[in-house]
């Protein structure tokens, strides 16, 4: 069985700012990481395996990047992945949702032809749009689930536990198909081991450029997206707000009533 | 890709700083800005070049050849509360917004329903909001949302109708059906805005927080028509007119097959303390680890009965098992913006702010002077919340017996 997992490589959404006065970005050492969902996503391939030994399932990582995003595929090597591939050239920069699924679509058909089942993290943190997955199980004629924490292989289907407003949903899909992951198997959370590490390194990671895809230029990358991002800026800033010693618990009391009384709370 | 006209470039490395990726330096060398392989061409640099150093060349297509698409489309997404069918608030804000880019277009707004047979007495509300058209479509397989049977009939409707925009509420249901849709029609969509407007060109802006809500980023769809949106719940406001609109309701017709939903949903579990959806909430109380243990949790219920609000919470107290993940408030859990939203021992890490700090009112309290949640709240108190929440309590209790 093949599990393919999407992951991408991020910048560490908490360092990355606008400085209001001159509308420039504030960049601190920004450090690329493999974004947590799709570790989650990563893990719960790992576990599928573990827990289905007489499948023979085979993790292939998939990402589109710069050539840095090898080192968050090197990662899933030593998480448990097995193979990697990295869709990275000049020409893809620029994609948006449309277009990275496009040539994430494009990939797996050159590069991995058939596979069962589809992982993805359920959202990246840089971007936030958690759009790609669906776009992609479009693009290839196959069901999503989103939101799934739980995995389980019945046959020719899975069952997916699925988030949902009040709850969760078991949701039944045939294969193949895509998952994305909001929540990883707690069981499996853990560091590479030194010999995993060692492992790694042994692990393919092939990386492609658009030529091998074969995909015309009209369809990647700037040329070959459907948004255009015409302007960032800084978030309006807040007033900053009141802050006060609560030591006195009785004046404290009155100061947040009367501070919820003049916004008509109370 | 990127251009650098090196003739104008003065090597003052604004665009260095700019660049979330790193992927411009200044060379050393020449002292001009040159272009790294990892450039996403996101464009951030060539807004802060003060010399017109940086260009993007992006092609445009006439603008005549879009004119032939008309109108606003809004999915208008049901939910079951209580055993009832009824729209969720989120549909009747994006009416609100649809009425205010109406302004600068003029189109018919319309509401596309969809659902299981005899729901058509719900749609009379939507008339009282600024819909002109609701187009209801009826069917035994609509009775559950799939994104299969959703996007079939939606993606029909779009082709029939040519409208110049589709909006869908952000929710869990909106943000997996939308690409789906986005990706059958060949369309470009933007996730989860908290700003639409029209620009001079009749294009539809739209805005939207990314990198945890620390930069905000304004998209356009030049291209494809009809441009397609998530909102955020709660961003916008809902306008009741005095005046329903003149009722207009369309039958769609669509034949859809038991096979062509590929998915199947053989169990569902809702939690039954938690009927109520946290991003519906106009306040929200909201407990983290400083409440100490499980049974402390009790105060917290008690201080939202008395302000009418709803208890939400941190990702750790979920883990501790303390409280049940479809309250939880953050990055793994949900975005949430009430009116109200009182942090209660929460530290406020980043993935905790960025689910709850578009909230209007932040009010923290914390024993940590340090914590992080006080940068966002509007009012704070550095003390011990099992001191200060019982003498509110007595506040309130001795405000509404004196009101009596």
């Amino acid at each position: 069985m093949k599990i393919i997992v999407t992951i991408k490589q991020v910048p560490e959404a908490n360092k990355v700012a606008v400085n209001p006065k001159t509308g420039t970005l504030i960049r601190e050492e920004v450090e690329s990481i493999l974004n947590p969902f799709c570790e989650y996503a990563l893990d719960m391939a790992v576990n599928l395996k573990i827990q289905n030994p007489d499948l023979k399932v085979e993790i292939i990582v998939i990402s589109m990047g710069p050539p840095q995003a090898k080192s968050a595929l090197l990662r899933c090597l030593e998480l448990g992945a097995d193979k990697a591939y990295l869709f990275s050239d000049r020409a893809f920069a620029g994609s948006d949702v449309w277009a990275t699924s496009l040539t994430l679509k494009e990939g797996i058909l050159k590069k991995i032809g058939n596979f069962d089942l589809i992982l993805a993290g359920k959202q990246a943190i840089d971007g936030d749009t958690a759009q790609v997955p669906a776009e992609l199980a479009e693009n290839l004629g196959i069901p999503h689930v989103y939101y799934g924490f739980d995995v389980e292989i019945v046959k020719k289907r899975i069952n997916v536990k699925k988030e949902t407003e009040k709850g969760y949903q078991v949701i039944e899909v045939r294969l193949p198909a895509l998952v994305t992951i909001s929540k990883g198997p707690s069981s499996i959370r853990r560091l590479p081991s030194m010999r995993d590490i060692i492992e790694a390194r042994k692990k393919p990671i092939e990386i492609i450029d658009a030529k091998s895809l074969n995909m015309s230029e009209k369809r990647i990358g700037l040329n070959g997206s459907f948004t255009q991002v015409v302007k960032i800026f800084s978030p309006p800033i807040k007033e900053a707000g009141e802050i006060i010693d609560g030591n006195d618990s009785v004046n404290a009391a009155e100061k947040l009533f009367m501070f919820l009384k003049e916004k008509k709370i109370v | 890709m990127l251009q650098i006209n090196v003739e104008n470039c003065t090597g003052c490395k604004i665009c260095e700083q700019a660049c979330p990726y790193g992927a411009i330096i200044i060379d050393p060398e020449t002292k001009k800005a040159k272009v790294l392989d990892n450039c996403t061409l996101c464009g951030s640099c060539i807004n802060v070049c003060r010399y017109k150093a940086l260009s993007i060349k992006r092609v445009m297509i006439p603008l005549e050849n879009l004119k032939n698409f008309k109108g606003i489309i809004i999915w208008g997404e049901l939910e079951n509360k209580n055993g009832q069918l009824q729209f969720k608030k989120v549909v009747y804000e994006l009416l609100g917004k649809a009425l205010e880019l109406n302004k600068e277009i003029n189109e018919p707004i319309s509401v596309v329903v969809l659902g299981p047979p005899r729901i058509s007495a719900l749609i009379d509300e939507l008339f009282y909001y600024g819909a002109d058209i609701v187009y209801l479509c009826e069917h035994e397989l609509l009775q559950e949302f799939s994104n299969d049977g959703y996007t079939t009939v939606l993606t029909t409707i779009i082709i029939d109708k040519k409208p110049s925009i589709v909006l869908y509420g952000a929710t869990i249901k909106g943000r997996e059906l939308a690409p789906r849709i986005a990706a059958r029609l060949n369309l470009g969509l933007t996730a989860d805005c908290t700003g639409l407007s029209i620009n001079k060109q009749k294009q539809l802006v739209q805005t939207r927080p990314a990198f945890g809500g620390n930069i905000m980023a304004s998209i356009l769809s030049p291209y494809t028509r009809p441009q397609m949106a998530t909102v955020r719940p709660n961003t916008f406001s809902k306008i009741k007119l005095k005046q329903p609109k003149k009722c207009q309701i369309e039958k769609i017709s669509v034949k859809l097959e038991k096979q062509s939903i590929r998915t199947k949903i053989i169990e569902e579990i809702s939690s039954k303390t938690e009927l109520i959806n946290i991003e519906d909430a106009d306040i929200l109380i909201s407990v983290g680890r400083g409440i100490g243990s499980k049974e402390n949790i009790k105060l917290i219920y008690e201080l939202a009965q008395e302000l009418k609000g709803i208890v939400s919470s941190s990702r750790a107290l979920v883990e501790l098992g303390w409280t049940k993940h479809p309250i939880q408030v953050g990055q793994s859990g949900k975005t949430v913006s009430p009116q109200l939203y009182i942090a209660l021992g929460i530290s406020g890490a980043i993935q905790h702010l960025v689910g709850m700090q578009t909230s209007d009112i932040i009010v923290a309290i914390n024993s940590d002077p340090e914590a992080p949640i006080f940068k966002v709240a509007d009012f704070g108190i550095i003390g011990d919340l099992f001191e200060i929440i019982p003498q509110f309590l007595k506040l309130c209790r001795k405000n509404k017996e004196s009101s009596l």
